[in-house]
């Protein structure tokens, strides 16, 4: 079987796997492409994975990384197209299914009722990276500030960011 | 108010490249905020269901968002258009963290960076609890959902275990 054959495979299977996410697949990625495959070592998927994160995007791009790593730009397409296609798909489906369903009565109640954990997931990610980011009392400061910000005001988080990395430069 | 295919397009390609530290809360302040395409609760309706869906979440939600507008075309643009963009610039980052990631500055600015993108989703979360005004039993299920997921049960479990009670709750919410 063709290295780019195998690529593709390997990602798409991990596609229907990933609820929640890159994060949520993470270890099973990690299994994959490490121990399975041996693709890469341990030090290298781990500083791809971290790469991806700095990097504005859907962190999903951490498989394009790693396609990219494995097999040049060939093994870009095959990771990214076999992590994307079938969740797309199926997302395709649902879409259009709730879209046209949008006015039925027993819909309502799922759609509100999944509001919540959507909102309590992205809060549980906030306190992760808080906990990953937070490495001294500069940068929980730069947390709070940039908490207070995006939650106060209306103006684009682009600011603290290019703030954050300012005060990176000049004090840590 | 329904957007063009065009804005839309283009409102993707910004998301993409914006979206530091995940990609939701910069969708969340162009589409609700900004440009007002959807509601605070239409957002957070179409982020409920791309969460349960396999893939990434970004990429279900811009599906979701697609579709709702401009149908199967809206879905391949607002697809395409938030990956499109961050893709090329990560090779270029690729290659200059090869050359240049282990030098001190660069590591400070990151570290600033990530730091802030830290924030920036937790007012994020803050921010969306406090317009979508949840009654006690929707706000339990929230904290239960945050919970579940800082004691790292895996996630297929969190959304599957808490999904009934998130209905009972929204079905007896709007009961009343």
């Amino acid at each position: 079987m063709s290295l780019l054959l195998q690529i593709l495979l390997a990602f798409g299977t991990l596609s229907l796997l990933a609820i929640g996410g890159a994060n949520a697949v993470l270890p099973e990625m990690h299994r994959l492409l490490v121990e399975v495959h041996g693709w890469m070592d341990d030090a290298t998927f781990s500083q791809l994975f971290a790469l991806a994160q700095a990097a504005p995007g859907p962190n999903i791009l951490a498989a394009s990384v790693m396609g990219w790593h494995i097999a040049g730009p060939a093994g870009l397409a095959a990771a990214t197209i076999g992590m994307l296609l079938p969740a797309a798909l199926l997302a395709w489906a649902v879409a259009g299914l709730t879209h046209r369903l949008s006015g039925a009565a027993w819909l309502k109640p799922a759609q509100f009722g999944l509001v919540p954990v959507a909102v309590g997931l992205i809060a549980a990610s906030g306190v992760i990276m808080a906990g990953a980011a937070g490495t001294g009392w500069l940068s929980w400061a730069i947390i709070g500030v940039s908490t207070l910000f995006v939650w106060r005001t209306s103006l684009s988080p682009l600011w603290v960011l290019a703030g954050g990395g300012a005060l990176g430069l000049l004090l840590l | 108010m329904t957007p063009s295919l065009g804005a839309l397009g283009l409102a993707y390609l910004r998301i993409g490249l914006t979206g530091f530290g995940g990609v939701n809360a910069w969708a969340r302040q162009l589409l609700v905020e900004e440009k007002g395409w959807l509601t605070e609760q239409e957002y957070a309706e179409t982020l409920g269901i791309a969460q349960v869906l396999p893939g990434p979440n970004a990429l279900n939600c811009a599906i979701g968002v697609g579709v709702r507008f401009h149908g199967a075309a809206g879905a391949m643009v607002c697809g395409v258009a938030l990956f499109g963009g961050p893709m090329a610039l990560l090779m270029g980052i690729a290659a200059l963290y090869d050359a240049y990631g282990e030098l001190p500055l660069v590591r400070a600015v990151l570290t600033g960076i990530a730091a802030a993108a830290a924030g920036m989703v937790l007012g994020t979360a803050a921010k969306m609890t406090g317009k979508l005004r949840p009654s006690l039993p929707l706000l339990l299920v929230g904290l239960g959902a945050l919970g579940m997921a800082l004691a790292r049960v895996p996630l297929p479990a969190v959304v599957l275990g808490l999904a009934p009670f998130g209905l009972l709750a929204a079905w007896w919410g709007m009961r009343r």
